[in-house]
């Protein structure tokens, strides 16, 4: 009776198992196994060359562009991490006080993460490039005294990287500031009473109360920033059109080079299969820091 | 007991005796009148008259020229009612989606009948070598070269291969070309009468960047380009260093037998760092994709672009009276100017397929001098039947001008290497925005040749 209870119950996560391993388990196998080859997508599979660690080795050993477009990718991050969530954590927090048309405002901040990333790439090039765009910022600039901030902020290699982390910032902290707000309403109100009866300020409750019980949620918000803000590229092909001789060159458009440009189809497998084992291990260190914090 | 002995029907499904008269009735009543619709629906459809004009065969072709669609179909249309074959073109756009759509069909081995093939000669090797093209060299060799015969030397030279190339491929024709193109220098007559005074195009390259100044001063924008995607720097810095050093030189570099620190390859380099210096070049071009360039160029913005004959039709559509000129690049030394041009689209055959020769047959008769000057009129691009030029618009004329002085990577033996060539294009890139010299790049880009050499002798 328990073994056909269970065998019901397997019966119904069958399907959802189905798919995960045809969709997920079995591809992820297909690539791990094509990145010990050199192949070029068009012969046929049996005249590719086995390389072993071949296409591992060269990535670390001797493919220097590819490190670049990591620590591209790791800047991007840095600067989600650090201006995209606090922004985020400090609207979230003015909407989740009684201010006038808060509704309004949770409207607004959630347009841009809804907007497609090849649509905000093309409009902030519009605004932002001094030829072909509208040149908004600059003039801005001017017009407000500051003709000495004036500048070709797309395709300065100076400033094109910095200029497409702030653009991914302002596409991306939508999805924090929704999160943020809905921890935030987890928090007993309760709580707030209390300490204010016990004579805590606003700063202290923020402090004691906000602070701690946010934890799981700004690591689960950091672990989706880390994962989406390395990933990003369609941004940066509508903002910049390419990898701008490596300076605005991240994994992913590395990964479409190989593969469309080179024609290197298990390179690039291994390229993907490196870059996936850095996001795990990146988001592993965080869940165990948060983990440790949290205790 | 008596009700269910009185069936009338024979059970369906061994339904007898499980349901009663009326619910059987009413449940395959339905089912047969649904039945007996689609039986006569089918019948019509299969009618006498229809068995008779339906094409004998049909042949299907993979594109990704989206701008040539339309008149693809029209030439579709005329086809099967002059022949009773059915030609099925596919659009698949953009092109990377077709790339890889070609890709995978050539996997699960379900290529169409005609295909095209994207990027480097070395691609279409692959699809050669794992038999998915035909060798169209007898076809092509009929009635005394006939077919042969109607092309542009260049046209068909992109998909030619020698004996002994170096792709290890069987000697041949392996594609048909169905237009052809030059890429070259624009200007803007209105702009470039106001900068010089005169109007008249450079021919030398210090002549083009001596208008450098007169460009600041006049608060104008020089050359414009997609610079951004990278293949088009390569493409002028091929220009420069077959004027420079010649073909000879250029192909035994990419043979490794002549190194990129060659002072003859630091020259070429050298020429895009007096371009940055002297300010023709557009602001922001290294960022610069070919959409945007064109854009500019065509709204005015820019004196100079560097761009394919492509454009006729680009430049129609955004500003049907931009008033412009074709100029070879302005050459760097006496010698001739080399450019790029060939083949522009080539459809391939598919070696396994059933329909091949009705397919060389529907090839045929697209590359035909009427089909040619139609396709050409309709889509403002080159024709690659060279009998199909009378009909050319003026600036299409100028683009075909110099088509004797064109080349390109896919029609010589030899290939450089892919990692190679973005090295270099990104050196290019770091020179024009100040970051390199272009000493600095030829070391850089000698090394990851060097580098592609060494794993080539290991592999």
């Amino acid at each position: 009776m328990k073994f056909k209870s269970s065998l019901e119950n397997y019966a119904f996560i069958l399907p959802a198992i189905l798919i995960f391993s045809i969709f997920y388990i079995y591809p992820f196998i297909q690539v791990l196994f094509l990145s010990f080859f050199d192949w070029d997508g068009i012969v046929s599979f049996k005249d590719a060359t086995f390389l072993g660690w071949g296409n591992f080795k060269e990535i670390i050993f001797d493919d220097p562009i590819w490190w670049q477009a990591m620590r591209n990718a790791g800047y991007i991050t840095f600067i989600a991490l650090i201006f995209q969530n606090i922004l985020a954590f400090l609207l979230a927090w003015a909407c989740d006080r009684q201010i006038r048309m808060k509704n309004f405002y949770r409207l607004i901040f959630f347009i841009p993460p809804v907007l497609s990333e090849i649509v905000v790439g093309i409009a902030w090039r519009f605004i932002i490039n001094d030829v072909e765009g509208a040149n908004i910022i600059n003039r801005m600039f001017a017009a407000m005294g500051h003709p000495n901030f004036i500048h070709s902020w797309l395709s300065d290699p100076k400033t094109a990287l910095t200029t497409v982390a702030i653009v991914h910032c302002w596409k991306g902290f939508g999805w924090g500031f929704l999160i943020f707000l809905a921890g935030l309403q987890t928090i007993p109100r309760e709580l707030y009473e209390a300490a204010r009866v016990d004579g805590a300020n606003a700063w202290e409750s923020f402090k004691k109360i906000t602070v701690p019980l946010m934890i799981p949620v700004t690591v689960l918000v950091a672990i989706l920033t880390v994962l989406g803000s390395m990933q990003a590229f369609v941004l940066i092909l509508g903002l910049v059109g390419g990898e701008f001789a490596g300076h605005t060159s991240v994994p992913v458009l590395r990964i479409l080079s190989s593969m469309r440009g080179s024609s290197r189809f298990g390179y690039a497998c291994a390229q993907g299969i490196s870059f996936g084992m850095v996001l795990v291990i990146i988001s592993f260190i965080q869940y165990r820091f948060s983990k440790k914090v949290t205790e | 007991m008596k009700e269910q002995s009185s069936w009338a029907l024979p059970g369906l499904f061994g339904l007898r005796g499980a349901i009663p008269k009326v619910m059987f009735y009413k449940s395959h009543g339905k089912f047969l009148l649904i039945a007996l619709g689609l039986l006569l629906f089918m019948s019509g459809c299969g009618n006498a008259k229809n068995d008779a004009s339906k094409p004998s065969v049909s042949i299907s072709v993979w594109h990704w020229m989206t701008d040539r669609e339309p008149a693809l179909q029209e030439l579709a249309k005329k086809y099967v009612a002059q022949t009773g074959v059915k030609i099925d073109f596919e659009l698949f756009a953009p092109s990377e989606a077709y790339s890889q759509k070609i890709r995978a069909a050539a996997q699960g081995k379900n290529l169409p009948d005609i295909f095209g093939v994207l990027g480097e000669k070395k691609t279409l090797s692959s699809f050669i070598k794992a038999g998915h093209v035909l060798n169209l060299t007898s076809y092509m060799a009929e009635n005394n070269n006939a077919w042969k015969n109607t092309f542009f030397t260049e046209a068909l030279a992109v998909n030619d291969y020698a004996q002994g190339n170096s792709y290890g491929i069987e000697p041949g024709i392996y594609g048909v070309p169905i237009d052809i193109m030059t890429i070259q220098m624009l200007y803007n007559k209105t702009l470039l009468k106001e900068l010089t005074g005169s109007g008249n195009p450079p021919t030398k390259f210090e002549d083009f960047i001596a208008l450098g100044p007169k460009l600041k001063e006049k608060n104008m924008q020089g050359l414009v380009s997609g610079w951004g995607e990278g293949w088009m720097i390569d493409c002028l810095t091929n220009n420069y260093a077959f004027n420079i050093m010649g073909k000879d030189k250029v192909l035994k570099t990419y043979k490794g037998e002549v190194s990129y620190t060659d002072s003859d390859w630091v020259k070429v380099f050298s020429l895009f760092k007096q371009m940055k210096d002297t300010g023709v070049l557009a602001t922001g071009v290294v960022t610069m994709v070919n959409k945007t360039a064109e854009q500019l160029f065509a709204s005015g913005k820019a004196v100079f672009a560097f761009n394919g004959s492509w454009c006729v039709n680009v430049y129609k559509g955004m500003n049907p009276n931009l008033n412009y000129g074709v100029m070879l690049p302005p050459a760097a030394t006496d010698k001739a100017m080399s450019i790029w041009g060939g083949a522009g689209s080539s459809f391939m055959i598919n070696a396994g397929s059933k329909n091949k020769q009705e397919a060389v047959k529907f090839l045929k008769w697209l590359t035909e001098k009427q089909q040619q000057e139609s396709l050409s009129t309709v889509t403002s691009n080159l024709p690659a039947n060279k009998n199909s030029l009378a009909q050319l618009p003026a600036i299409l004329a100028e683009f075909s001008r110099n088509m004797g002085l064109s080349t390109h990577p896919n029609a010589w033996d030899v290939s450089e290497f892919t990692s190679v060539t973005e090295n270099l294009d990104r050196g290019v890139q770091s020179i024009i925005i100040g970051e390199k010299t272009p000493e600095q790049v030829a070391v850089e880009v000698q090394r990851v040749k060097e580098r592609e050499l060494v794993k080539k002798m290991i592999n």
